[in-house]
């Protein structure tokens, strides 16, 4: 039995990860937060949901992960007020500020709108049950006070939300002395689409096809989260074959994206050649990838009780061939990388994120790894079919852009070494179950470490089988806030460089 | 460098021929044939992201890969609206972003052309229409041509934006619906 908190009352959740679930009142939900933070835990996710239809208020809800697993808060408030996780853990505020631009439930001393922008007005809340899925509102005051930045000399940049390239749309206020950032501040949500309004006029079962587009670059992680949470709920139990699939999925999801950033981080550091290379080499991942299973991204692959396509038996010595070349190709461009004395020069001690400063904001993913942090879901906790897989935990300790690249070389290669594995040992059962819709009010979790970091789906089934709360959860919520502090210190020029080498996702937050 | 030059010359040119313009694709012929003649395909496209999952954006990465090489054939992504022929516009139009997006279209010089990219730009996609979307990006500026694909192919895209560029064959049962784009 774990020990997350003394005193706090834990029931198990059902489903492929080990989980926890605490109903708590606000003393509770600090104290167990505190005690998570304690002992070196981070906050997973947080969010709100409106319980006034059941007899209740509101509910704030919570994933906190320790050593043991996930601890599942939930808070059944009496007002609308509930306490400030912030102070324990930073990322929480801008999750807060969204739960109150939608749910209208308030915690922490930052007042201004996350999600709002002008597209509705304060005092409108559009997840609360009683807003119509169609409803539109009154269009609202867009302005937004940035945290101003005094001094001699300083002066802003203001950037974005449509910026210059081939990238998703944010706000970004540099404040700026000469070239050197002194304060950089983010302003997203712009890409607010109403995921999670969505989600609850939607059948269970077909929901994942939404949930899956949260983020289309980390479409396979969201697939299995979300497939894994109803299936936790459901109580379903997936065919061996059909999660090695899942995991050879997402581990051609993780190489493809490595690919790719490591030809535009060449790029950006002023080596066109990396990007050619490499793009070259994601392209032919991705054409496999149609070749294979139907499409170029794997989405939809995955589906409530397994996947939608299976691996013939012709196909194994054609990954085994891939994997080889892709090897050799990336140990060259590797060398390249590794002794380009300009790529070095533009990427060591670039954008650093020190250990401590990583670990105080509760970073996640590739980019904790990179800064020393060794935390990967796949190994801890594990879950099938990892615990059989046994993936490497790949770290570094610099923090900075070299860091970042030396991670993504090592887990590609790691990548390539799994899917060998999987294409050599793949079992022999059947691919899919029939999905059973989940008793209405059952609660599911999934949790799977995607190529960017942790993707978490958390799901409440409605009556026959409707949603009644999905909350979809992207490592960026953690990792965007870590961006702020990367870049103070150095130039404004780096900035392109600094920023993909973490290629955090826009959609992926602001649902 | 040496290893550089090597790898250059071990794999050569991958570039594969373009896909030929699909009239299929085309929503409205806003500008004369004269002008597409005159633009021909020294194109300059300014992307526009107005509530995509990022899918979209992948593909149109791809399509600046040596298979498809786009830049190859003239066409090239700018950096402002201001340098711009064509919007190549993803994603439902989220509410947050309408503003942006009119503003982005409002800075091209005309004439201009419109590229909706993907399902969600065509019809709102699975995301629709709500207090936070807006659906199809012709619901908040006009489009030329609207390729379809969750996401579309990168060999879709092209067709899409040479599709934009290219003169109709025959001639259009119907003048076009407005003469916006036609020189003053």
């Amino acid at each position: 039995m774990p020990l997350f908190v003394p005193g706090l009352s834990l029931s198990p959740l059902p489903g492929a990860i080990p989980a926890w679930r605490a109903d708590v009142d606000a003393t509770g939900w600090r104290s167990a937060a505190q005690a998570l933070a304690d002992r070196g835990g981070r906050l997973g996710a947080l969010w709100a949901s409106d319980e006034r239809d059941r007899g209740g208020r509101f509910a704030a809800h919570a994933l906190l992960v320790g050593s043991e697993g996930l601890l599942y808060l939930r808070l059944a408030m009496e007002g609308t007020d509930y306490p400030d996780l912030s102070d324990l853990f930073p990322s929480a505020s801008r999750m807060q500020r969204a739960a109150r631009d939608l749910v209208g439930v308030n915690a922490g001393s930052d007042a201004r709108g996350w999600l709002r922008h002008g597209a509705w007005t304060p005092g409108t809340f559009p997840l609360r049950r009683d807003v119509a899925a169609d409803a539109a509102f009154a269009v609202g005051d867009p302005r937004y006070d940035f945290v101003p930045v005094e001094g001699e000399g300083v002066h802003e940049i203001a950037v974005g939300p449509v910026h210059a390239g081939i990238i998703e749309p944010g706000h970004f206020r540099f404040s700026v002395v000469g070239e050197r950032v002194l304060r950089l501040e983010e302003r997203l949500g712009y890409k607010h689409k109403g995921i999670e309004k969505r989600l609850e006029s939607l059948p269970v079962l077909e929901a994942g096809r939404l949930a899956s587009r949260v983020s289309g670059d980390s479409t396979v992680a969201y697939a299995w989260a979300y497939a894994m949470a109803l299936e936790g709920a459901a109580a379903l139990a997936v065919p061996k074959r059909a999660l090695w699939l899942r995991a050879l999925f997402l581990e051609r999801e993780r190489l493809a994206n490595h690919l790719g950033d490591l030809g535009y981080l060449g790029n950006d550091g002023g080596l066109a050649f990396g990007l050619a290379q490499f793009s070259r080499l994601k392209e032919d991942l991705l054409r496999a990838n149609a070749r294979l299973f139907g499409h170029r991204y794997m989405m939809d692959c995955i589906v409530p009780g397994g996947v939608a396509v299976d691996l013939g038996e012709d196909d194994a010595p054609a990954l085994l061939d891939e994997a080889a070349r892709l090897e050799k190709e990336l140990g060259i461009l590797r060398a390249i990388y590794y002794d380009h004395a300009g790529l070095q020069d533009r990427c060591i001690n670039c954008g650093r994120l020190p250990p401590a400063i990583a670990s105080g904001l509760g970073v996640v993913g590739l980019a904790a790894r990179a800064s020393g942090i060794a935390i990967d879901a796949r190994v801890h906790p594990g879950y099938a079919p990892y615990d059989e897989l046994e993936p490497r935990v790949c770290a570094h300790r610099n923090g900075d852009v070299a860091s970042r690249i030396v991670v993504r070389f090592e887990e590609a290669l790691e990548s390539l070494r799994l899917q060998r594995r999987i294409s050599r040992e793949l079992p022999r059962t059947a691919t899919r179950i029939e999905p059973r819709v989940p008793e209405e009010g059952a609660f599911g979790v999934g949790w799977v470490e995607g190529w960017r970091g942790e993707v978490f789906v958390a799901l409440e089934a409605g009556p026959s089988g409707a949603v009644r709360r999905c909350h979809p959860h992207d490592p960026s919520w953690q990792n965007w806030p870590a961006l702020e502090h990367a870049v103070i210190g150095n130039i404004v020029p780096d900035f392109p460089l600094i920023n993909k080498s973490f290629n955090l996702s826009y959609s992926g937050a602001d649902l | 460098m040496e290893k550089i030059l090597r790898q250059i010359s071990a794999i050569g040119i991958r570039t594969e021929p373009a896909p030929a313009p699909d009239e299929a694709l085309r929503e409205r012929s806003a500008l004369g044939e004269d002008i597409l003649r005159l633009l021909g395909r020294a194109l300059a496209i300014r992307h526009v992201d107005a509530g995509s999952c990022n899918g979209c954006e992948l593909e149109i990465h791809a399509t600046n890969n040596p298979y498809y090489n786009l830049e190859g054939l003239g066409i090239r992504f700018v950096a402002s609206p201001r340098h711009a022929d064509l919007l190549l516009v993803t994603g439902p139009v989220s509410r947050n972003m309408e503003e942006a997006l009119r503003r982005t279209y409002d800075a091209v010089p005309e004439p201009k052309l419109v590229v909706a990219t993907g399902d969600c730009a065509c019809t709102g996609g699975l995301f629709g229409e709500s207090y936070a979307s807006l659906g199809r990006i012709s619901n908040v500026i006009p489009v030329d041509v609207a390729v379809p694909g969750c996401p579309p192919t990168p060999a879709r895209i092209m067709q899409a934006i040479l599709t934009a560029v290219s003169a109709r064959r025959r001639t259009p049962a119907s003048p076009p619906p407005d003469s916006r784009g036609t020189p003053s």
